[in-house]
């Protein structure tokens, strides 16, 4: 029997790859990564893995065992060569081909490196994404040592905290005018940025990186857009992802801001799947790409039924967390075309919640150290309800008292 | 080893062994424990790996920190005498024998 071949074996491949057997597909699997380590969780790899505070084999996400067990077969170090759709074949980097029954794509997402032409390629400049990268700069970790940051986002902000918590001098430079410029709005990015002062770190917005200077093939300096220069012993990018379309793309699939797929998971080629941080899929009349660990779980578990045709139309309910110092952010939704926001403080002190609406109608929330916000949140986005917004601003009023607006219509279109 | 043992909604038993200093999370994470969906893979963000801990055991666990209290509020049918979130509790020898039943639905 022709095996269901998994390519890419991160959160989503072995979602997929566990919901088929759990739901009783007793077609052979094949799961491939090209990492050397079984599926494990990357976001501990910007915050407690970083810090020591959890041990390699706490990341991957089942033991061995686990995979003899569910027949599951499992290869790692792997790397796909080509897809040849029509026939549904997979060809590995080796040479050997797979005739496959059907093909799941989760490949995941790869960071934008910074290009060689301004020292992207020295030694002492990492990205965050493997456990490959996050053990190779596991020892620049040294307390006074001098980190740049580059790139205001959730991973440079959670490198940032690693970095300031082990007693580094950390600069974190943002081309954009604010921290968080892509996902969040100006209060949130103000509250960041004042914690991230807070602890010491150097923050600098609407600052660019010019150039990385190294000797010997390792960067010591880098030179900044405001004309500053620093003297740095390491670099960390976080600059953002391409989804993984590589493969996709050569194999003829249609590909749009990620592997093109419909509500099923199915992609333009027929037998032929997408899951996870590649995928972009149909949301209220648009189009969009998740990075993210429930979006992997969830889209991929879709997958599968959808795969033994029991499968429905996914509906993602978006969201995020992030964990930086003593301040869990827990983020519900998506902000996309919001045209509002009202600052809520928590009950206890140092908790506050920002909660995003267009118009009347509530998009998304980001809470801060405020789990009942986002809880709330999160139940009223996913029911498609909106508090009223006056009782809502009024601190005075117990969230669980916010009473409900009228219903407001879905969205046709992002604004 | 500290034995656990995971109880079904359906009545179904899963027994499974784990190293002291695991979370109850990733004992049922490993025994593939069906309802534990543990999305933020403990980082205590999520309430998708609530259990109802017995009660003999439920008074040996550590008290839950006041995310976890907020988040417990909002999980499906919580118990404040038995409802934890099992990425919370560290293993050790004391809790070898340890029973949680996994509640009908998370969230």
């Amino acid at each position: 029997m022709k095996p269901i071949v998994i390519i890419g074996a991160g959160q989503a491949g072995l979602a997929l790859a566990a919901k088929l057997r759990a739901l009783g597909c007793e077609t052979p699997i094949k799961l491939i990564g090209a990492e050397p380590a079984p599926p494990y969780q990357r976001p501990p790899l910007s915050k407690k893995y970083m810090l020591g505070e959890l041990d390699r084999e706490r990341l991957y996400l089942r033991p061995e065992t686990f995979y003899a067990e569910n027949a599951i077969e499992l290869v790692t170090g792997t790397c796909v060569a080509a897809i040849e759709a029509a026939e549904k074949i997979v060809v590995l980097d080796n040479g050997t081909r797979i005739p496959a029954s059907q093909i799941a794509l989760c490949t995941g997402a790869d960071p934008i490196r910074l290009p060689k032409a301004i020292g992207g390629d020295l030694a002492g400049v990492y990205t965050m994404r493997n456990l490959a990268d996050a053990d190779a700069m596991a020892d620049e970790f040294r307390p006074g040592a001098r980190v740049l940051i580059v790139g205001g986002g959730y991973i440079g902000l959670e490198a940032a905290a690693v970095a300031a918590a082990k007693g580094l001098q950390v600069t974190l430079v943002e081309m954009a005018p604010r921290l968080l410029a892509r996902v969040a709005c100006t209060e949130t990015a103000a509250w960041f940025k004042a914690l991230h002062e807070s602890h010491g770190v150097d923050i600098r917005e609407g600052v660019g990186l010019s150039e990385l200077k190294g000797q010997d093939g390792r960067v010591t300096r880098a030179h900044l857009s405001d004309g500053t220069d620093l003297d740095v012993d390491f670099v960390i990018v976080g600059i953002g992802v391409r989804p993984g379309v590589a493969l996709a793309e050569a194999a003829g699939l249609a590909i749009e801001n990620g592997i093109r797929t419909d509500a099923m998971g199915a992609t333009s080629a027929p037998g032929i799947w997408a899951a996870g941080d590649c995928a972009s899929f149909p949301h209220k009349g648009c189009r969009i790409r998740l990075e993210s660990v429930p979006n992997a779980i969830d889209q991929a578990e879709a997958v599968a039924a959808a795969m033994l045709e029991q499968g429905a139309p996914y509906v993602a309910k978006p969201w995020f967390w992030s964990d930086q110092y003593d301040v869990k952010l827990q983020i519900a939704g998506l902000n996309t075309g919001h045209d509002s926001v009202i600052v809520r403080p928590g009950d206890k002190p140092g908790t506050v919640s920002h909660w995003y609406f267009a118009g009347a109608r509530l998009l998304a929330v980001d809470a801060m150290n405020d789990p009942r916000a986002y809880m709330t949140a999160k139940r009223w986005i996913e029911a498609g309800q909106s508090p009223e917004l006056a009782a809502l601003a009024d601190p005075a009023i117990a969230l669980k008292s916010v009473p409900l607006a009228a219903p407001q219509p879905e969205l046709a279109e992002a604004p | 080893m500290i034995t656990v043992t995971f109880e079904g909604a359906d009545g179904s038993r899963i027994t499974t062994q784990a190293r002291p200093g695991m979370t109850l999370m990733e004992a049922a994470r490993a025994a593939s424990v069906p309802g534990i969906l543990a999305e933020c893979g403990g980082a205590c963000s999520c309430s998708t790996c609530h259990v109802y801990v017995a009660p003999d055991f439920f008074d040996l666990l550590e008290p839950a920190g006041e995310m976890e209290v907020d988040l417990l509020d909002f999980a499906w049918e919580p118990d404040p005498a038995r409802s934890r979130l099992s990425c919370q509790i560290v293993l050790s020898e004391a809790l070898d024998g340890l029973v949680a039943r996994v509640p009908e639905r998370q969230g």
